[in-house]
C-alpha cells in the first residue's frame, strides 16, 4: 500500500498520514493480537478438585511393597511398610520429574532415572532429589484405603 | 332422583305393588344392598334425620359394605316402620353420645375384625380416648366433650389420608377449632379459645397450608389425637424435639435446662411460646419488643454479655451475606460470570443457619465458631465479586484502549484516501 | 521494505497479473453506493467468526456431559475466553442482520437481474448456510434455551410430508435430542457447513468481480440522459480503503459489545426438564416461528403446521429464484417485484416484532 505513493516528498502532511496509518495499524493489531495470544496459552491446570481418592484395597498389596495410583492429574505412591503401615506420597521424583517406585529390598523409594533415594516417609536421602516428596494422609474406610492432601495446619 | 324419592311417599300404600319399583330403585341407587329402606325415606328427611346416598356413599364404612343396620340396628329390607325399626329388629334409633365410643369400639377395638380391612390400622383408640381428658369427663358425665363422631364427622367418614376428611392433617386444627374456639362452648372449662387464631399465625401453619408439609405439626401433633391431653409443662421438649432434634440436644445440656426445670418453666415455650410459635428471628435475642432474654435475665450481667455476642455475631454474618449476595448479583447484572461464588453462597448460609441452632447451648464461643466459618466464606465470595466487577472495569479499559487504536487506523485511512483522490 | 519484499515476491509470482483484474474494477459512485458495502462488511465479519471459532475449538469440548462445562470453563477460566466467545457470538448476530441488509438492497437496487441472477441464487445459499450455522452454533453450548429451541426447531423439520421424518431423524441423530444431536450439529457447524460456504462464497465472489457492480436502474436512466453525472471509483485501493474503514468501525462495534453485553451462558439443559416459559426461537428464526404460530391449526382440511412449513419452504424456494421472474434490461424491470420486496420486508419486520412482543 505504501509502495505507491508518488507525492512529493517532504511534505508533513504525508508524514502525518504515514504516522496515523503505521501507528494505526500496529495499535489495532496489537489489541486484536494480544487477547488472542493469551487466549491461545492455556489456563493453569486446576488441581481438577480432587482432594482424596481410592488408592486401593486392604489386602492388594504384600507387606513391604508399593504400588502406583492416579491421584488427580499425577502419580501417588501408596506403600505397605513391613510393620504393616500404610504410607503415601506423591509419585513425582522432584528433581526432574521421574515416577519413582518403592524397593522392597531398599527399604526406600527409589527413582530409577538418576537414583535418587528417599525414605518411606518422603525425605530426600540421597542422590539428586532437591526436596522431599510429598506425603499424604491414608486411612481406611471399609476395605478402601483412601488418600487424601495434608490437612492444612 | 328427586322425582324418585316422591315416588316413595306412594309406596308405603301400595307395598305390594310397588315391590318390583323398589327393587329397581335399590338397584338403581348402585349401592351394595338390593334394599335399603332406611335410606329411601332418610334421604327425603331434613337435616337431623337426613342421610343422602351420595353423603353415605362417601363413607369409607358404606365402600367397605357396612350399611345403616350396622351402627343403627334395625331391618333395612321392610318397609314397614314397625317392622324395620322395631325392638325386634334391634333398632337402636339415634346413638346416644356417652354410647358412640363404645359403638365404633366394637369393631374399631376387636384387631381380628379390623385385619380384615386393613391389617396396620391400630385398634387401641377406646383405650387411649379413656385416658384423655374427652373420655375422662364423657366418663364424669360430661356430655359436651368430643366423641368419635365430633371429629370424625358421621355418615361420611373419610379415611385420614383423604383431603376431604376433617381429620387430614390440613383440616385437623380447623375440625379442633370448631369447639375449641366458641367461646360461649368452652366458657364452663375456663381454657382459652385463641389457641387456632394463634395457630393460624404460626410457622407451622405456613409450613402445613402455605408449603403443603403435610408433615408439619398441628394440634395433635402435640396433644395426641385420641388420648388428647395438654403435654405436660415439664415435657414440652421432649414434644418439640421428635422434629428439632439438635436443638433439643443442645438444650438438653443447657445451663437453661437445669433452671427451667427448677422453675417449672415449659422448655422451649418460655421463648418460642406455644400455639402461635413465628419464624424465629435474631431479634429475639435482641432487647426490643420481640427480645426473649431479657424477660429473665438483668441487662449487663454475665449472660447479657453473652447475648449481645451471640446476636451481634448472627447480624453481622446474616450482614455479610447479603453484602456478598448484592455484591454478586451487580456483577452477575453487568454480564460477569459468578457462579462459583454464588454456589459457595450457599454455604455461607448453611453456617448462618447451623449458627442459629448452636444458640441452644447459650454458649457464645460455640456459636462464634459457626458464625466465624460462615463469615470467611462470605467474605470469599464478596471478594469474587468484587474482583469480578475488578476485571469488569479492566474489559472496558482495555475497550477503550481497543477503539482508541481503531480511531487511530479510521483517522489515518480516511485521510490516505482524502490524499490519493484529491 | 516492503516494497522491496513485494519486488521480489513480484518477480517471481507476476503478483501484477493477479491484481491486474482487481485494478480495472470500478464501483459506481451515485447516492446508494454505501449499500454496496454490506457484503463486504458480511464477508469480513464471516472471516472473524472464522478466527473466533478457531480459537473457541482449541478449548470447545463437544458432548452432552462436557459441552456446557467447556464453554463456561471458555467464559470464565480462560484469559480473554469471553471475549472471543462473546465476539463470536456477537459477530454470528451481525452477519446474519448484514446478509439480511445485503439481500434486500440488491433486491430494492435491482441488482439481481441479468446477467447477475446466479450471484443471487449463490447468495441466496449463503444466506440459507449462514442461517444454517446460526441454528446449529445455538445448540453448541448446551444450555436449556438452546436445547429447547432445537427441540422445536427440529420438530418443525419433522412436519414436512413424507420427508421431514427421516430428515428430522437424520438432524437429530436419532428420534429425539440428545448428546448424539450435539454431535452431529457441532460437525456441521464446524466442518460441513464451512465448506459449502467457502466453495459458495468462491462462486459468489467470482461472479461478482466477472460481471463488475450493478448500477440501479433509476440512476443508470439518469446517467443516460446526462452522461456527464456519471462517475465511478476505482475498486483498489479507493473503494476497499472505504471498506476496511467499515470493517474497522465493525471491529470496534464488536469489541464494545463483547466487552459491554459479554455473551452469557444460560443454563445447563436437563433434557428431562420441563420447557422454560416463554421460549423463542433466535431473532432471525421468529418471522417464521411467529408466522407458523399464527396459522390456525387447521386450515380447511389441511394441518396448519405443515400448510405453514410448506408455505415457508415455497416462499423461499420463490426467493431464490427471484430473479427469473423479473424481465431483463433494458425494458422496464417489473413494478410487482419491488411491491413484493416491500411487503416481504414490512413482514420479516412486522412478525419478528410481533413475535418479540408477543407472549
Amino acid at each position: 500500500m505504501s509502495g505507491e505513493q508518488n507525492t512529493p516528498p517532504g511534505s508533513t502532511r504525508r508524514r502525518a498520514i504515514e504516522y496515523f496509518l503505521g501507528g494505526g495499524i500496529l495499535a489495532t493489531f496489537a489489541s486484536f493480537l494480544y487477547p488472542v495470544l493469551r487466549y491461545v496459552v492455556p489456563p493453569p491446570v486446576a488441581d481438577l478438585g480432587v482432594n482424596e481418592v481410592v488408592a486401593g484395597k486392604v489386602g492388594d498389596l504384600k507387606p513391604n511393597s508399593g504400588a502406583i495410583f492416579r491421584f488427580g492429574s499425577s502419580p501417588g505412591l501408596l506403600i505397605l511398610t513391613s510393620d504393616g503401615t500404610y504410607q503415601a506420597l506423591s509419585a513425582t521424583c522432584t528433581h526432574l520429574g521421574c515416577t519413582v517406585q518403592y524397593r522392597g529390598d531398599l527399604r526406600q523409594v527409589w527413582c530409577p532415572c538418576h537414583n535418587g533415594i528417599y525414605g518411606i516417609d518422603g525425605r530426600n536421602i540421597s542422590g539428586p532429589p532437591p526436596k522431599p516428596l510429598t506425603a499424604y494422609d491414608v486411612h481406611l474406610r471399609g476395605d478402601e484405603i483412601v488418600v487424601t492432601h495434608k490437612r492444612e495446619a | 332422583m328427586a322425582s324418585l324419592r316422591n315416588k316413595f311417599r306412594l309406596l308405603r300404600a301400595a307395598r305390594t305393588a310397588g315391590l318390583a319399583g323398589v327393587i329397581v330403585l335399590g338397584a338403581c341407587l348402585g349401592y351394595g344392598q338390593t334394599t335399603n329402606s332406611c335410606l329411601d325415606c332418610h334421604s327425603a328427611m331434613p337435616d337431623p334425620l337426613g342421610v343422602t346416598q351420595e353423603k353415605f356413599s362417601q363413607d369409607i364404612h358404606a365402600q367397605k359394605g357396612l350399611t345403616c343396620t350396622s351402627c343403627h340396628g334395625g331391618d333395612a329390607s321392610s318397609y314397614d316402620p314397625t317392622v324395620s325399626m322395631g325392638a325386634k329388629a334391634g333398632f337402636k334409633g339415634k346413638i346416644d353420645r356417652k354410647q358412640v365410643p363404645q359403638l365404633c369400639a366394637g369393631c374399631h377395638s376387636n384387631p381380628t375384625y379390623m385385619k380384615q380391612y386393613d391389617p396396620g390400622l391400630r385398634t387401641d383408640q377406646l383405650d387411649q380416648y379413656h385416658t384423655s381428658v374427652h373420655g375422662k369427663r364423657l366418663a364424669a358425665g360430661d356430655s359436651k366433650v368430643a366423641v368419635c363422631v365430633d371429629c370424625h364427622s358421621v355418615h361420611d367418614i373419610r379415611p385420614p389420608s383423604d383431603p376431604r376428611s376433617t381429620v387430614n392433617p390440613v383440616n385437623i386444627a380447623t375440625t379442633c377449632s370448631r369447639c375449641h374456639s366458641d367461646a360461649a362452648y368452652m366458657k364452663p372449662y375456663g381454657i382459652p379459645t385463641d389457641q387456632f387464631a394463634k395457630y393460624n399465625t404460626s410457622v407451622h401453619y405456613q409450613a402445613m397450608m402455605v408449603s403443603g408439609d403435610l408433615s408439619a405439626p398441628t394440634c395433635t401433633t402435640c396433644h395426641g389425637n385420641h388420648g388428647a391431653v395438654p403435654p405436660g409443662v415439664d415435657k414440652v421438649q421432649n414434644v418439640c424435639a421428635n422434629c428439632h432434634v439438635f436443638q433439643a440436644q443442645m438444650y438438653e445440656k443447657s445451663s437453661h435446662k437445669a433452671a427451667f426445670d427448677a422453675l417449672g418453666l415449659p422448655g422451649c415455650v418460655v421463648c418460642h411460646s406455644n400455639h402461635g410459635i413465628h419464624m424465629p428471628s435474631d431479634a429475639m435475642l435482641g432487647t426490643g419488643p420481640q427480645g426473649v432474654c431479657m424477660r429473665c435475665h438483668q441487662p449487663g450481667d454475665r449472660c447479657d454479655q453473652a447475648r449481645v455476642k451471640i446476636q451481634s455475631g448472627l447480624m453481622q454474618l446474616d450482614g455479610a451475606i447479603t453484602q456478598a449476595d448484592q455484591t454478586l448479583s451487580v456483577a452477575e447484572a453487568s454480564g460477569m460470570d459468578v457462579s462459583e461464588a454464588r454456589l459457595a453462597q450457599s454455604q455461607a448460609r448453611d453456617q448462618l443457619i447451623k449458627a442459629r441452632v448452636t444458640i441452644h447451648t447459650y454458649q457464645a464461643s460455640l456459636v462464634d465458631q459457626d458464625v466465624q466459618a460462615g463469615l470467611k466464606i462470605a467474605a470469599k465470595d464478596e471478594q469474587a465479586g468484587k474482583d469480578a466487577m475488578v476485571e469488569r472495569n479492566q474489559r472496558r479499559i482495555g475497550l477503550g484502549i481497543c477503539l482508541i487504536a481503531i480511531a487511530i487506523m479510521l483517522a489515518g485511512l480516511w485521510l490516505f484516501i482524502r490524499k490519493i483522490e484529491r | 521494505m516492503i516494497a522491496a519484499i513485494l519486488r521480489w515476491l513480484d518477480e517471481r509470482l507476476h503478483l501484477d497479473d493477479l491484481i491486474a483484474p482487481f485494478r480495472h474494477k470500478t464501483v459506481p459512485v451515485h447516492r446508494l453506493t454505501y449499500w454496496y458495502f454490506f457484503g463486504g462488511i458480511t464477508l469480513f465479519l464471516f472471516g472473524v467468526q472464522v478466527i473466533t471459532g478457531i480459537l473457541l475449538l482449541l478449548y470447545y469440548n463437544a458432548g452432552a456431559n462436557e459441552a456446557f462445562e467447556s464453554v463456561q470453563y471458555i467464559m470464565t477460566k480462560v484469559r480473554y475466553g469471553w471475549l472471543i466467545r462473546s465476539i463470536h457470538s456477537w459477530s454470528a448476530n451481525l452477519m446474519i442482520l448484514t446478509a439480511f441488509a445485503h439481500m434486500f438492497s440488491v433486491l430494492f437496487l435491482k441488482a439481481y437481474r441479468k446477467p447477475r441472477e446466479l450471484t443471487w441464487v449463490s447468495g441466496m445459499l449463503l444466506l440459507f448456510l449462514v442461517m444454517g450455522f446460526g441454528f446449529s452454533g445455538y445448540l453448541l453450548p448446551w444450555n436449556t434455551l438452546a436445547f429447547f429451541a432445537t427441540k422445536v426447531g427440529t420438530a418443525m423439520v419433522g412436519q414436512v410430508p413424507i420427508v421431514g421424518q427421516p430428515m428430522m431423524i437424520f438432524l437429530r441423530g436419532g428420534p429425539q435430542v440428545t448428546g448424539a444431536t450435539l454431535i452431529r450439529f457441532f460437525g456441521f457447524h464446524v466442518a460441513v457447513l464451512p465448506g459449502l460456504v467457502v466453495v459458495l462464497i468462491s462462486i459468489h465472489l467470482f461472479l461478482v468481480q466477472r460481471l463488475g457492480m450493478s448500477v440501479p436502474p433509476k440512476i443508470e436512466a439518469e446517467w443516460v440522459e446526462n452522461p456527464s453525472a456519471r462517475r465511478e471509483m476505482k475498486f483498489f485501493p479507493n473503494f476497499l480503503l472505504r471498506e476496511m474503514m467499515a470493517w474497522y468501525v465493525a471491529i470496534g462495534v464488536l469489541g464494545a459489545l463483547a466487552a459491554i453485553f459479554p455473551w452469557n451462558l444460560g443454563v445447563k439443559a436437563d433434557p428431562f426438564g420441563s420447557a422454560p416459559a416463554g421460549i423463542k426461537p433466535e431473532w432471525y428464526f421468529l418471522f417464521m416461528y411467529q408466522t407458523l404460530k399464527v396459522i390456525p391449526s387447521k386450515v380447511w382440511f389441511v394441518d396448519g403446521e405443515v400448510l405453514g412449513i410448506v408455505g415457508c419452504g415455497l416462499a423461499g424456494l420463490l426467493w431464490l429464484l427471484l430473479p427469473f421472474f423479473d424481465s431483463e434490461p433494458p425494458s422496464r424491470p417489473k413494478r410487482w417485484i419491488t411491491g413484493l420486496a416491500i411487503f416481504a420486508l414490512m413482514y420479516v419486520a412486522g412478525m419478528s416484532a410481533y413475535g418479540f412482543l408477543a407472549k
